[in-house]
């Protein structure tokens, strides 16, 4: 049994390899542009509120409503508005990688100890000395923890994608799901498990990077 | 010239029916060391902040080295008074060395005078800087934080030092070992020092004048062994006579 799963399996590697190379390419393509504009989204939206506790609680529930949404049901609910491939997946894995960044950024960026912030302003550093150099560098563990979070269900979603035509490791598994092959449904549920785990390893990596002091 | 002079200071916090800090006026000389002791709500804390404006007074005026605050721009005043709190207020992402260079860096110091500096004032407060420059707050004692947090206020050599319940979080030991430096570096520096407390031996020990708060009037302003030879008021009276049977209560059991 084992012999013939590895023999299947090796034949597919054989002459499908340029195929699940860019298959696994514009998986990762697809995640790591939602990811940019997430981040970009979700940072940016939380420095705009940051210090405005209405418009925090406002766009916190926005957010977390948006996030209740299943991807699939966004993905086909955007057919009749975008079409089909990259742009509307795109949009999908956005949505849902928004609020845990948005929300990280927000709780982060008050996570600085009322005595630290206290020293700062008594030592002399300006509103926006404290900003910058207490509390923003304070926020970026969790900042971080929200990036990963959002990375990973990118990666685990971008498999959704495929169902509308915008490609990457998904089609295998619905490929393989159409037409009862398990060794393509293996492969593709196996190379997208191992590119969530490498992307919260290098999350993880950029953490000790970037949050020294832990 | 007189260091810091307050005449007529009032403070009331907002959505308060009372005086946090009431009518308060004195003196104090340069150099002088002088302790501030109350309990909690007294005012003295709130006292302390007016001189560094974090809160600023609802009447009255404080003029440091003759020169009233109220038109100083409050980070330029900030930047010349030296500033400790209980909890140390270490900031945690930064190494030792970063977190003593704070005010240089503010000022734009040169980074050799930065790190020279770094270097005398760990060695002032018993910190070896080959040891600790690189570590972060984290991984040093509460005794060592709260060394750091001195030094850090000593940086740029100001010539007031405002000092909250700076030892208030630390055992009896170690803080009777800071209590010596603190007084050692006042003789070195001849700052000018506020040192709020609410140990009436910690005050009386360090300050060559206590100043005793309750309800946000000053009940005494005096040397330790004027009150204690002559308390005054009724509060003085129970707080010195707390601290003898406190004594008398150690000599008992001894005995």
């Amino acid at each position: 049994m084992n012999g013939k799963w590895m023999e299947v399996i090796t034949e597919y590697f054989r002459t499908n390899k340029d195929l699940y190379l860019e298959m696994v390419s514009t998986h990762i393509k697809i995640s790591l542009i939602a990811l940019l504009i997430a981040t970009v989204i979700g940072i940016g939206g939380a420095l705009l509120v940051s210090g405005n506790e209405r418009a925090q609680k406002i766009l916190s529930a926005v957010f977390q409503t948006f996030r209740v949404v299943p991807s699939l049901a966004v993905l086909i609910l955007l057919i009749p508005i975008m079409g089909t491939g990259i742009m509307p997946a795109l949009f999908a894995l956005t949505l849902l990688a928004v609020p845990p960044i948005f929300m990280n950024t927000i709780s982060g960026l008050t996570s600085a100890s009322p005595f630290t912030i206290e020293t700062a302003v008594g030592m002399g550093m300006t509103k926006r000395g404290t900003f910058w150099k207490v509390k923003w560098p304070l926020a970026r563990p969790m900042i971080l923890a929200g990036v990963k979070t959002a990375a990973i269900e990118i990666v685990a979603s971008a498999t959704l994608a495929a169902k509308i035509g915008a490609g990457g490791l998904g089609e295998i598994i619905f490929t393989g799901l159409g037409l009862y092959r398990m060794d393509l449904i293996l492969i593709g549920a196996v190379s997208v498990a191992t590119l969530s785990l490498m992307t919260g390893l290098i999350l993880d990596g950029a953490d000790k990077l970037l949050v020294p002091w832990k | 010239m007189n260091a810091i002079t307050f005449t007529n200071v009032s403070k009331q916090f907002p959505k308060t029916n009372y005086k946090a800090v009431k009518s308060v006026s004195f003196e104090i000389e340069e150099g002088e060391l002088v302790t501030i002791l109350g309990s909690s709500g007294c005012g003295k804390t709130t006292l302390l902040k007016m001189v560094n404006r974090l809160y600023d007074p609802d009447e009255g005026d404080i003029v440091l080295f003759g020169e009233n605050i109220r038109d100083v721009d409050p980070v330029v005043v900030r930047r010349r008074i030296g500033y400790v709190i209980q909890q140390s207020g270490l900031f945690p992402h930064m190494t030792i060395e970063d977190n003593i260079s704070t005010v240089p860096k503010l000022l734009k110091w040169d980074r050799k005078k930065q790190q020279e500096r770094c270097r005398n004032l760990m060695e002032l407060v018993g910190l070896d800087y080959e040891k600790f420059h690189k570590r972060y707050p984290h991984e040093l004692s509460g005794g060592q934080q709260q060394r750091v947090g001195l030094a850090r206020a000593l940086a740029v050599n100001p010539k007031i030092m405002l000092m909250d319940e700076p030892f208030g979080a630390i055992d009896a030991i170690n803080r009777l070992n800071l209590q010596d430096e603190l007084k050692k570096i006042h003789r070195e520096t001849n700052q000018t020092i506020l040192f709020v407390t609410h140990d009436i031996n910690e005050a009386f020990k360090l300050g060559n004048r206590v100043m005793i708060m309750n309800e946000g009037k000053i009940c005494r302003f005096d040397t330790p062994q004027n009150v204690i030879r002559q308390p005054g008021d009724a509060f003085t009276q129970s707080l010195v006579q707390s601290a003898m049977d406190q004594e008398k209560f150690w000599r008992e059991y001894r005995d």
